[in-house]
């Protein structure tokens, strides 16, 4: 069963699967660089108990694929892969998975931070964090896909 | 015309729910949606500086077109990852 390359789920996330998805298809790839984002137990000074992810589902998985799209133009041989999780998270477990594949390691590891960095400005997903004494919602960049200053950010960061 | 308006995050707890249907005038833009919403929930205003926009699930902006059945949402700034 094939594997998608984007994805928005409320089903524990597989880091294996979609390496395993992207070393099949990419027989002239050379690295593969994985990313891992974890619900962490603080947060700007609040001992956080649990995250609730909340996603507009539909404009969250066409941002995914914006941001593949993006990364195969800004590095033409490599593949991108992202699922994002929604719902009740717990400590240490992992919100987000990226992978990415290239004939080249500089260009998978670049393209992996794109993505992250892209996520984090335009994909639909709210954290509503639970922590001792209260709940908040997080809120960090207002997303603008056509905004080409967060974009060339992102790319900046990527290639640090 | 009727329209659903899509809201999430902290705008969905301000308005108590995270779709609702509302009739609004004809010709309307995104902005009138909003006008429309910030009228019967004066809560949510403040979040016109920093909110996105979307019209049937693709990113939009204010002064877009809305036509009858559109879903237009209203996005808090995203905190993904």
């Amino acid at each position: 069963m094939s594997v998608p390359l984007v994805a928005v789920t409320s089903q524990v996330l597989d880091l294996q699967a979609l390496v395993d998805e992207l070393a099949k298809t990419g027989s002239g790839d050379g690295a593969i660089t994985p990313f891992v984002g974890l619900v962490r137990d603080h947060n700007q000074g609040r001992r956080v108990e649990y995250l609730e992810y909340e996603a507009y589902d539909a404009l969250a998985v066409r941002a995914l694929n914006r941001i593949v799209d993006e990364a195969r133009q800004a590095w033409p041989d490599t593949r991108v892969a992202v699922h994002h999780r929604t719902g009740r998270l717990e400590i240490g477990e992992a919100s987000i998975i990226i992978a990415a594949a290239s004939p080249h390691r500089a260009h998978a590891f670049a393209a992996c931070r794109y993505a992250i960095e892209r996520v984090k400005q335009i994909v639909p997903i709210w954290k509503h964090e639970h922590f001792a004494g209260g709940d908040v919602w997080l809120e960090g960049a207002t997303a603008d896909p056509e905004d080409e200053v967060a974009r060339a950010t992102a790319y900046r960061i990527a290639c640090a | 015309m009727r329209v659903t308006i899509r809201l999430f995050a902290r705008l969905r707890d301000l308005a108590g729910s995270g779709e609702l249907v509302r009739d609004v005038p004809h010709p309307a833009t995104v902005q009138t949606v909003w006008r429309t919403l910030v009228t019967e929930m004066p809560a949510l205003g403040d979040y016109e500086r920093t909110m996105s926009v979307a019209v049937n699930a693709d990113y939009s902006r204010m002064t877009a077109s809305v036509n009858e059945g559109d879903e237009v949402a209203f996005l808090p700034p995203v905190s993904g990852g």
